[in-house]
């Protein structure tokens, strides 16, 4: 039986998989792009050379960091799609701090900094807790307005208050912040490349999510909350408090995922420095099955197919708006094969299937 | 500027403002109806918004030149359909969760209008839009002429849709069954009634009207497209959904509360008193939130399964 269900469900993820990339491919041939060019230097491009390789974990990074957070608030019952904003948040949280403590030494400012993003996004992340869990307003809606107001938000400071000086000096006016003191920065672990010592950090609170939500009484109680609100409430779980905890380590998580970007990556915030990392970090975590385990390699997998879709602009001129529509399908692909995945109904028939042709084949020979 | 003016700019423009709004709220009230959730309404108005643009764009020395803009708003309304098809087979044929498929159907609509414009289209260009209409007669009346009887068709199409919607979901058979497979599927059920097809037959009518709105946003409201044309609105009106009480003549209330708020916050900044740009922006996404925040009774007398997908091989 047990082999039969390997069958079963791979060939479920298989036919999604299929129905989402060639959905992907109708689109690629309405922009007269070859589809299976422009897959095959996605998914191959990344891999040839150190650089690729390295761009790739850089963009993991981010995912992991969003994705283990959106994981936290999908298992508790709390669909959290305001990372993007908690990023731009914690972005902004992080490089404050840094820039008003130059002198610091690196043990002080580097944690300093970090938690201040992480932060400043369990802040963001925590109105939408707060709001759904107060007055039961719909945190899908609330985080994406959200998202918006934190964009402009956002724009506001770096064209105002927080410009970089000499932006005003030169008169280029490039909304940008101050370049952080070096003591700011997380090491970079491959030299001459993007790749930064955040990719630990990122591996290991996945781990840490791991122990927290299946290893402790605390973690129990929020995935009661998520899996079954009634009867966790019967069992005396507080599913407010849950909802307004799972919300502000999902904004800690995405919060902090901003601050080692600009730390890391950028040194000092910049426009459109998560590029979507907030909605790609809700598929990874989906892709992911929201959990550590598969959320690591996962974000790695959409690392790859951010930087291939990136190649693919510069090569096949294929516009970058390309992955969105990529995320979208899979997104839509992966709610629709969950209801196969898990239906007994449907792996018995398929399993009865499989008998038949078993004891048509063993009674032709016999 | 005195009082009487003012009022005069601020409702003038802000009527046919409330449009896009109007419209694609009031389709996605037929989904929620229905029991429905459709966050994807965003993703087929940013559909829409393309392909209405598009026509105009391409056929514009063309012989179809002037049919270009109802080609568009076709466009943009079978596109709707479509979209509203592909929801529909993914949350109430898989029963898929339908807040994060609204997500996915998001991303993927406006990926779409995003990857085509930059291909077909490239940087951002005006057309010409479609021009006003003004209501022989009726447009000359003092104040209120100007206001509601000086704008395009589509404005009183608009306008007529809230009697249409609200006729067809509380006096009709159809809209019988509408509020039946949303409240009590499995009753409905029991009474005979195909509760996938009439939960099809809403989302493509929903998407029809978001996509009518997208087309309205390109080719009336900003006379061009851009990626981000859409902006949240699909998002806001699904909050007018809740705040109009899942009730046409609510929902016409509250889409025009918000345009209206809008352009006076627009009057404002020209009447000269000046805050940043950015916070002018935000003020609609906090009105939601506020909204949703002091509108939470409402909830109680939402559909009862909305959001729920039915199974009709479930035990109860």
């Amino acid at each position: 039986m047990n082999s039969v269900k390997f069958f079963y469900r791979s060939g479920v993820i298989l036919i999604a998989a299929l129905a989402a990339a060639l959905m992907g491919a109708m689109v690629l041939l309405a922009i007269g792009a070859s589809p299976t060019a422009t897959y095959v230097t996605i998914f191959t491009g990344p891999f040839a050379d150190k650089f690729g390789i390295t761009e790739v974990l850089v963009r993991a990074v981010p995912l992991i960091l969003v994705g283990l957070g959106i994981a936290i608030s999908f298992r508790s019952g709390i669909l959290n799609i305001g990372a993007e904003g908690q990023i731009m948040v914690g972005i902004l949280a992080s490089t404050a701090v840094a820039l008003a403590f130059p002198g610091s030494p690196k043990v002080v400012l580097l944690p300093l900094m970090l938690m201040a993003g992480a932060l400043g996004g369990a802040i963001w992340g925590g109105i939408a807790g707060f709001l759904k869990a107060k007055l039961g307003v719909n945190e899908i809606l609330s985080t994406v307005m959200l998202n918006y107001i934190a964009a402009q938000f956002y724009t506001f400071l770096l064209r105002g208050p927080m410009i970089d000086p000499n932006e005003l000096e030169t008169g280029s006016g490039t909304p940008q912040s101050m370049r952080l003191p070096k003591a700011a920065w997380l090491d970079r672990i491959v030299p001459e490349t993007r790749l930064h010592a955040g990719l630990i950090l990122a591996v290991a609170l996945a781990v840490c999510v791991y122990i927290l939500l299946w290893r402790t009484t605390w973690g129990y109680r929020l995935r009661a909350a998520g899996a079954e609100e009634k009867a966790a409430r019967y069992a005396g779980v507080h599913v407010e408090r849950s909802l307004l905890t799972a919300m502000l380590l999902a904004g800690a998580f995405a919060g902090l995922a901003g601050a080692v970007e600009v730390a890391g990556v950028h040194h000092r915030a910049i426009e459109a420095i998560s590029s979507g990392y907030g909605f790609s970090g809700i598929v990874v975590a989906l892709f992911g099955g929201l959990h550590p385990a598969g959320i690591v390699p996962a974000a790695a997998f959409f690392g790859v197919l951010l930087v291939g879709a990136d190649m693919t602009q510069r090569s096949a001129g294929v516009p970058a708006n390309m992955i969105l529509v990529l995320q979208g399908v899979v997104i839509l692909a992966i709610v629709s094969a969950k209801m196969y995945i898990n239906n007994a109904y449907a792996l018995e028939r398929f399993a009865r299937l499989f008998r038949r042709k078993e004891a048509a084949r063993t009674g032709g020979a016999s | 500027m005195n009082i009487g003016e003012m009022s005069y700019n601020i409702l003038s423009l802000g009527v046919p403002f409330s449009v896009a709004l109007l419209v694609a709220a009031l389709g996605e009230n037929f989904n929620q109806r229905a029991g429905i959730f459709n966050l994807g309404c965003e993703g087929i108005m940013s559909m829409g918004a393309f392909l209405g643009f598009l026509p105009a764009f391409f056929l514009k020395n063309g012989p179809l030149a002037p049919h270009a803009n109802l080609i568009g708003f076709a466009l943009a309304i079978v596109s709707g359909v479509l979209l509203g098809l592909l929801f529909a087979l993914v949350t109430v044929t898989f029963r898929a969760s339908q807040g994060i498929a609204g997500i996915g159907l998001q991303m993927f609509g406006w990926g779409i209008a995003g990857t085509l414009s930059r291909h077909f289209v490239g940087g951002v260009t005006g057309v010409e839009g479609v021009p006003a209409w003004p209501i022989p007669g009726l447009s000359k009346i003092p104040f209120l002429g100007g206001v509601l009887f000086n704008h395009n068709p589509a404005v009183y199409l608009a306008f007529l849709m809230v009697p249409a919607s609200w006729y067809l979901l509380f006096r009709t058979p159809w809209g019988l069954k509408v509020r039946a497979v949303g409240t009590h599927p499995r009753a409905a059920d029991t009474m005979g009634i195909n509760v996938n097809r009439v939960r099809y037959q809403s989302l493509m009518l929903g998407g029809a009207m978001a996509g009518f709105a997208g087309a309205y946003l390109s080719l009336c409201q900003a006379k061009m497209f851009a990626d981000d044309i859409v902006s949240g609105r699909g998002f806001i009106a699904v909050a007018l959904v809740y705040f109009g009480r899942w009730n046409p003549v609510g929902i016409l209330g509250g889409a025009l509360l918000f345009s209206l708020a809008q352009t006076l916050q627009l009057s404002i900044q020209v009447g000269g008193i000046k805050f940043p740009y950015e916070f002018a922006v935000m003020l609609p996404y906090i009105l939601v939130i506020l909204v949703l925040a002091f509108a939470r009774k409402a909830r109680m007398r939402g559909p009862a399964k909305l959001g729920v997908p039915y199974n009709r091989e479930q035990r109860v």
